[in-house]
């Protein structure tokens, strides 16, 4: 179980990391998504992995699940996503305006050619 | 329980919904709501400044629920003085916003300025550390917003820049808080404190990674050098009383630093020790360096300006990562100066734009009321340079007198004086360049048609910050005693701790068993 999570939320970041470290806005916008889905794992980790108890106090349960790391995980899954929809729609809007993806500074010229080249 | 430090947050939080419903295609309304909400802020954090100013701590629960269990919000000197310092910097950012029309070319400029007011001061006033998450969340999404305020293709380009890497570090965030919550099971400020305090030596892995992770966090907000890259690009392509409300933005992080890093991880901790205090005075002396290099090397008044922001940051982090009471009210007189003098500079590169079209550090032809917007670039410049008579020079000589005593005392002298000269030489440069030998272009080159005088309330907003960087000169006595007793209090967190956790409320005596 703990080798499972571990390894899960490892390699959900090693990917969002080499993903986040391209140079096209697509790219890095779905190596945010996985780190974010990353991330919402280790919160949800965070309290412990306990399997079948309650995440509810009550008085005839002796063993039950730390509930915090639920609401943690739940709000940022709603600002993660939040976030992922203002990022594409900037990250259209900036493609649609340039024509060019690419999340570095460069000059209009040397995009366009860029993207010739590759769709060719 | 004090009710009225709840409002900063829940004030603009209403006012933001009311506007984008009830004001939607009347900009009118809008400015009279937008502005009489911040008149109203500065009156509150005025209250609740003085309410806190001989050293009591004030807080409110949410629904009551004691401390550690429940979401506090807590104002002590610190984080009031922020607050009012946040919101005087809005009101004038908010006349200048309306007196160059800058809120009408883009549509809910003032629900999203509610917003980002929201953020900042709910991320001053928390004492939990998940909700300064969600408030750093809502100032940064109300900042994308405002940050691409009227559209156009450079600014969508540092949009999506500035976007991406404040979304990594919002990632980074979480996966230090879930770090923290797994090595102390709690996220109250307060709480974490003490706890932190009690961990064992053998069990400081976890603590340690999250504590450097986040101060990675923090360093993003702050710009510190090498975490700065996002900076330059979006102050500069951002709208000018954007960019000038930013100024603030950056000081959340280094109040964030300050907050986390006195209370939580204190330099005397065992457990971290060694761990922050090593790297952060060389990271913030590259950041001062790079700043003043950058402001020597701009071709435009908006980089210019924001790279004077690194700069400033760099004096700010260098003041507090002496870790002195000395030295962090030193920083804090900084964070007032900077805010203010950042604000002003990019709002003066707005009125170059307005006046010739462009903000580019050539010489062109002269533009209307050149003599009046030169002496203001003229009185900015000073004052973020760190010139005499302005607050820029008290406020680094308070930082170099409070750095005497530390090991790297020659480097700081050397690198904050040097890079003062290369920003002494570069705002000459830019303010001789763009209002001196634009004389000699004159003659054969038409006017730009659509040259607009900026209105009055524009003038008046720049002259009222101003006014405030004299204040800030003339009373810096005052202020800086303020600021080191801020640093003493914070250095002594007894009295914030006690305030939060024993004081009871709902669940304070768990029942057996839980």
């Amino acid at each position: 179980m703990e080798l499972i999570v571990a390894s899960a939320i490892g390699v959900l970041t090693a990917g969002g990391i080499y993903l986040v470290l391209r140079l096209r806005t697509f790219p890095v916008i779905l190596g945010m998504s996985l780190l974010t889905y990353a991330v919402n794992v280790f919160l949800f980790a965070s309290g412990r992995l306990t399997i079948g108890a309650p995440p509810i106090l009550s008085d005839d349960v002796t063993v039950y699940t730390d509930p915090l790391p639920q609401a943690l995980v739940l709000t940022a899954i709603v600002i993660s996503f939040g976030m992922t929809a203002v990022v594409v729609m900037i990250g259209l809007g900036a493609f649609l305006g340039s024509d060019d993806d690419h999340v570095d500074e460069q000059s209009e010229p040397r995009a366009r050619t860029d993207g010739a080249e590759q769709n060719s | 329980m004090n009710h009225w430090i709840i409002l900063p947050i829940v004030l603009p939080a209403l006012m933001a919904p009311f506007i984008v419903l009830a004001a939607r295609y009347h900009i009118g309304i809008q400015r009279v709501f937008s502005v009489a909400g911040v008149v109203f802020l500065i009156a509150l954090s005025t209250a609740l400044a003085w309410e806190v100013s001989d050293g009591s701590v004030i807080y409110y629960r949410l629904s009551d629920w004691a401390a550690p269990f429940g979401i506090v919000v807590v104002g002590d000197r610190l984080s009031t003085m922020m607050v009012l310092l946040t919101s005087v910097l809005a009101l004038f950012v908010l006349l200048y916003a309306i007196g160059s029309g800058w809120d009408n070319r883009g549509r809910h400029f003032h629900a999203l300025f509610q917003f980002q007011l929201m953020g900042i001061l709910g991320a001053f006033l928390t004492g939990d550390l998940f909700n300064l998450f969600v408030f750093f969340e809502v100032l940064l999404i109300a900042s994308y917003g405002l940050m691409i305020h009227s559209g156009g293709n450079d600014r969508l380009k540092a949009g999506v820049q500035y976007v991406l890497y404040n979304l990594i570090g919002s990632t980074l965030f979480l996966f230090a808080l879930g770090s923290i919550y797994a090595e102390t099971g709690t996220l109250n400020m307060a709480d974490l404190a003490q706890r932190v305090a009690a961990i064992g030596p053998e069990e400081t892995v976890g603590i340690r990674v999250a504590a450097v992770l986040l101060v990675l966090v923090f360093a993003i907000k702050a710009a510190l050098v090498p975490l700065h890259f996002w900076l330059p690009s979006s102050y500069a392509e951002a709208p000018a009383p954007v960019a000038a409300l930013f100024a603030i933005m950056t000081k959340v992080g280094a109040y964030a630093i300050i907050r986390v890093y006195t209370m939580i991880f204190p330099p005397d901790l065992d457990v971290t020790s060694n761990l922050i205090d090593t790297w952060f005075l060389p990271a913030a002396l590259i950041s001062c360096a790079i700043g003043a290099i950058g402001v020597l090397a701009a071709r435009k008044i908006d980089r210019l300006v924001a790279f004077s922001v690194v700069g400033s940051m760099g004096m700010v982090i260098i003041a507090i990562g002496l870790f002195t009471p000395a030295g962090i009210g030193a920083a804090l007189y900084y964070i007032v100066h900077s805010t203010l003098a950042a604000a002003v500079l990019f709002l003066i590169s707005d009125l170059v734009r307005t006046g010739r079209g462009n903000v580019e550090i050539t010489a062109q032809i002269p533009m209307a009321g050149t003599f009046l917007t030169a002496g203001m670039f003229f009185t900015g410049a000073i004052a973020m340079a760190g010139l005499p008579p302005l607050s820029g020079f008290l406020g680094k000589l308070l930082v170099l007198q409070a750095s005497v005593g530390n090991d790297l005392v020659v480097w700081i002298w050397a690198v904050v004086l040097a890079s003062s000269l290369l920003s002494v030489v570069g705002f000459a440069r830019a303010g001789s360049t763009v209002f001196w030998k634009s004389h000699g272009t004159a003659s054969d080159v038409p006017a730009p048609e659509d040259a607009i005088r900026p209105s009055v309330l524009s003038y008046s907003a720049i002259g009222g910050l101003f006014a405030l960087l004299v204040a800030l000169t003339i009373f810096a006595g005052h202020v800086h005693a303020y600021t080191t007793a801020i640093a003493t209090d914070l250095f002594a967190p007894e009295a914030y701790t006690s305030t939060v956790l024993d004081t009871p409320g709902k669940l304070s005596t768990p029942k057996e068993g839980y």
